[in-house]
């Protein structure tokens, strides 16, 4: 109850603060207030997660009338998370932001907006109304949109928030198509009556209210094919937003998931099937068309669409295990993908972080015009490096974890014979997925941090101060803890996961403690034995000083930077190998005179998906509407011509009806 | 324990001779005399005892792959079980742990190539990746078709369950070898993948990608590669090795099968050429399929398909 009050107090009282003080303090107002509001919120859900549900609601005036308000262990997942990647998102942003001190009235915004987006994504998680869910879906939408747009002086950056705005809306459609069939139906905005409804009316209508609910919420996930507005706010909007739009904005569509999972209790398999494929296909196309970015800020992007797949992958492991009644396949598919929610929020936000600093240094998003930051930015590199092990799902890193648990509960599911065929192509799947991020992310890394800078121009290159890389080293330090001692997280989620079994089910019971425990001692034992060999080199290598020389250039003597391998370079065999399913524009200029001019040659992939889905029909609606232009021509007298037209069809439409009936009547008597 | 350590003792063992013999076995179908057997170990021996010369552009990256990539290395033995015997580390998914550290050593491999900063290092590093993405399904597939099989999901439960004596599960045991050999050759960039000795940069994946290493690191890498033979052979040996019966049963089988492991490698080696580099994946994913086709035929064989 304190916190319901506490939260949007706190919040309204701070944006305040930021808009009144100078715009040097801004940073500091709104990281006092995101923290304060992060702690009242996670003391409120460790409590949860320690044993002890909260349950009330408020009265929230004429409109919403009684808001329910509970607190379960998904909610206080949810919040932790939102909470931990909040906090280091405002802690780099002040700092990314410190050189726009001069448009106070921009800085104003952001931060408000980032406050309310905080407090919007914390209440989502409280609020068990449908209106007032809806209603904080869209102050979420709505903030986020004014924080993507930061830099609105540039034309693409507009463009991306838009179409991201516009597709947000679009998701806020379904959620209200969904949430007014369940009050046409029960007469109450209450979460608990969608339960009801699903149990009285038949397994049909329960599994459709699903679907429009996955729509809805699977637009603000990002699942294929709905994803089209991800890779293009994202390297729009600044860094430390991208980092907190893809670490937790995109998550509350997956929360949104499971919250309505939680109330359909039938249709298990269909849904299992339904999402698991959906996911797959979500997470390989992710990752395919990630791995020919060359925009380093469009490359995460694509990998949080991959990253969706594979929290969808457990998501569907995790409901197929209820339709199955395997409770080992529902506990790891939940737990997977619970955890890996929280993991990618951490190793997707660093990634957008040090690709934020990057970005500063090089003012390129572009990677193959970077090279050899390593040298210069040693901390950047190596925190880059283990947000890439750990997105790559390396052990002993904390991707590895969950994807370890999904493959556990896939392989459980082969191995006792349920829907082998279906669980082998997601095996087949994450396979992939993860040979392909392997392959996107040394190229990344290696061609942003090894090597030779290939710009033109060189940049001047420095270090980021201690107070941007602090928060940096902070989701460091979770995503080795969970690395390492795995066990004690999902120690943590069971009570979350337990929500979504029918039958009581802990981690003892699946034996997955002791798996945990396992994998906490080869991950141990990996890095010990890399130490002792590393000490074996040094002790080796003593005798020897170390001799410096160019890189071996095989004959060749001149030295380049041009030389060296590119990004775009290093995926061509693979490029040609998806040319099939991905698009890509070639354009090619001729050889014209005797003496040729230097030629230029140019090569872009596309988004085969959002050029048919998204592109091709705005084209023809646009064409379409452009056909009534005409009307729109600018001089008054044609306006008040369709007004009067417009009150005369609108008087005479119920004239006509009655007449016909009067008609239809005297055909009938006679 | 005894027994658990057993495992790792031969595949080190193994590992001493495996690509000395491939390379005798070469040199008798070539009618030369050839090095003895132990020669590419004393090669390493000796690299292993020199210094290192490291390229100016390269960074500490360098320098700590080629530790890493061991250290995956003898990480991933240690869950190859021997017979009825476990790994020193099983347990249920421990295939996956192992691909995945596999996966580790590779993307330091790739990493530390790239930072050489040279094109021809960056050529392999990107076929290196490529190839390792494409054999990766495979090998998943493989597994699940055995734990499908077996109803085990450890390496141990697997070979442990694989009940010899059906003709059924020599064929799948012959059929997966085949698999294993054909991942074991692309894995360590062999024939008809990769030809280690050929002398054009550009048509390398895995030695134009260590071409900067030298002294120490380039003796680590160089073990490596046996090592990696060694462990895909015991995966091998696994399929024909007869749980129950005492050791001086097993060794002897397990000798034979990775002798002959290396003996077909070296037969591949001495009469097929090269493929193009474009044909490769294609070949990988012929055998994908099989590996595919193995899954379904126990899908149906077993009945489980629902």
């Amino acid at each position: 109850m304190f916190v319901s009050i506490a939260l949007p107090v706190l919040t309204f009282f701070f944006i305040l603060v930021v808009a009144l003080v100078k715009p040097e303090r801004k940073g500091l107002a709104a990281t006092t207030a995101v923290i304060l509001n992060a702690a009242i919120s996670s003391w409120a859900a460790i409590k949860v997660l320690a044993g002890n549900p909260f349950d009330g609601s408020f009265y929230g005036g004429i409109v919403f009338e009684n808001i329910a308000v509970q607190l379960d262990g998904l909610s206080a997942w949810f919040i932790l998370l939102t909470n931990f990647t909040a906090i280091t998102a405002i802690l780099y942003g002040a700092q990314y932001l410190q050189h726009h001190h001069s448009h106070p009235a921009n800085l104003s915004l952001h931060y408000s907006s980032y406050l309310l987006n905080h407090f919007a994504l914390l209440g989502l998680y409280f609020i068990q109304h449908s209106l007032a869910f809806l209603f904080l879906w869209e102050v979420m939408a709505l903030s986020s949109f004014i924080l993507v747009i930061f830099e609105h002086g540039r034309m693409e950056n507009l463009k991306a928030g838009i179409n991201y705005f516009i597709q947000s809306h679009i998701s806020i459609v379904f959620l209200t198509l969904g949430f007014i069939w369940v009050y046409a139906s029960t007469g109450s905005f209450e979460f608990s009556v969608i339960r009801d409804y699903c149990l009285s009316t038949g397994k049909e209508a329960g599994l459709l209210l699903f679907l429009v609910f996955f729509m809805g919420f699977g637009i603000k996930a990002g699942f294929v094919p709905f994803h089209t507005w991800l890779p293009h706010a994202h390297p729009a909007a600044p860094s430390h937003v991208s980092g907190m739009m893809s670490g937790v904005l995109i998550k509350a569509g997956i929360y949104g998931i499971l919250r309505m999972l939680l109330f359909m209790p039938e249709n298990h398999l269909v849904m299992g099937y339904f999402i698991l494929i959906i996911s797959v296909i979500t997470g390989v196309y992710g990752v395919l068309l990630a791995t020919i970015q060359h925009n380093i800020k469009k490359l995460l992007a694509y990998h949080s669409i991959e990253n969706i797949g594979i929290i969808g992958i457990g998501i569907g492991i995790g409901t197929l295990g209820n339709g199955l009644h395997n409770p080992f396949l529902t506990f790891a598919g939940y737990a997977g993908a619970l955890l890996h929610t929280l993991n990618h929020s951490l190793f997707k936000s660093l990634l957008f972080f040090t690709a934020g600093t990057v970005n500063t240094v090089t003012h390129t998003l572009t990677i193959d015009r970077m090279g050899g930051l390593i040298k210069k930015m040693p901390h950047t590199a190596v925190l880059f490096l283990v947000a890439a092990l750990a997105i790559c799902g390396l052990p002993p890193f904390n991707g590895f974890i969950s994807e370890f648990l999904i493959y556990s509960g896939l392989f459980n599911a082969i191995g006792s014979g349920q829907s082998a065929s279906i669980m082998i192509l997601a095996v087949i799947g994450l396979a992939l997925i993860g040979g392909l991020a392997l392959m996107c992310f040394t190229k990344a890394f290696g061609i942003i941090f090894l090597g030779t800078n290939r710009a033109e121009n060189q940049p001047v290159i420095r270090e980021a101060g201690p107070a941007m890389l602090f928060p940096k080293y902070l989701i460091v330090i979770l995503i080795v803890a969970i690395g390492l001692l795995p066990q004690l997280f999902i120690g943590f989620l069971q009570n979350p996961v337990g929500l979504f079994t029918n039958i009581p089910v802990s981690p003892e019971v699946t034996n997955l403690t002791g798996l945990m425990n396992k994998i906490s001692l080869s991950a141990t034992a990996l890095i010990l034995l890399t130490f002792l060999l590393l000490l074996i080199r040094k002790a080796v290598s003593r005798k020897f000083a170390p001799v410096y020389g160019p890189t071996w250039g095989c004959g060749y003597q001149t030295e380049s930077p041009k030389l060296q391998y590119t990004a775009s370079s290093f995926v061509n065999p693979y490029a040609r190998l998806i040319k099939p399913w991905v698009g890509m524009s070639h354009r090619n200029e001729a050889i014209a005179d005797i003496i040729p001019r230097p030629l230029h040659t140019e090569t872009h992939f596309f988004d085969k998906i959002e050029s048919h889905l998204v592109d091709w029909p705005v084209r023809n609606l646009k064409a379409f509407l452009g056909k009534f232009k005409f009307l729109q021509n600018g001089s008054v007298q044609f306006y008040v011509l369709y007004g009067v037209v417009f009150i005369a069809i609108s008087i005479a439409i119920p004239l006509i009806i009655n007449a016909i009936q009067y008609l239809s009547q005297m055909i009938k008597q006679l | 324990m005894m027994m658990r350590v057993l495992s790792i003792l031969l595949i080190l063992l193994t590992s001493f001779f495996f690509t000395g013999i491939i390379v005798r076995t070469k040199s008798i179908f070539s009618g030369r005399k050839g090095p003895g057997i132990m020669q590419p170990m004393k090669d390493i021996f000796r690299s292993l005892r020199k210094g290192s010369v490291y390229s100016e552009t390269t960074s500490f990256i360098f320098q700590l792959a080629p530790t890493i990539y061991m250290a995956t290395l003898l990480m991933a033995i240690l869950f190859i079980p021997f017979g009825n015997q476990k790994g020193v580390l099983s347990f249920n998914g421990d295939f996956v742990l192992f691909a995945y550290l596999l996966a580790l050593g590779k993307f330091f491999m790739v990493i530390a190539s790239l930072d050489t900063g040279s094109s021809f290092e960056g050529m392999g590093a990107s076929r290196e990746a490529l190839y390792s993405m494409l054999v990766e399904p495979a090998f998943f597939i493989l597994m699940g078709s055995f734990a499908l099989l077996t109803g085990y999901t450890s390496f141990a439960g697997i070979f442990g369950a694989l009940h010899f004596g059906s003709y059924i599960s020599y064929g799948l045991g012959i059929l997966a070898s085949f698999v294993f050999i054909t991942i074991a050759l692309i894995e360590n960039s062999r024939m008809p993948v990769d030809d280690p000795k050929t002398h054009l940069e550009l048509t390398m994946i895995h030695e134009v990608m260590i071409l900067d290493n030298s002294g120490y690191d380039l003796g680590l890498v160089l073990y490596g590669t046996n090592l990696k033979f060694a462990m895909y052979g015991a995966i091998i040996a696994n399929f024909f090795l007869t749980p129950g019966y005492e050791w001086y049963f097993s060794v002897p089988i397990y000798i034979t099968v990775q002798v002959g492991f290396a003996v077909i490698v070296g037969t591949i080696e001495s009469f097929s050429a090269r493929f193009r580099m474009n044909h490769n994946p294609q070949f990988i994913f012929m055998f994908t399929s099989i590996s595919l086709l193995i899954f379904l035929g126990i899908l149906l064989g077993t009945g489980k398909i629902s």
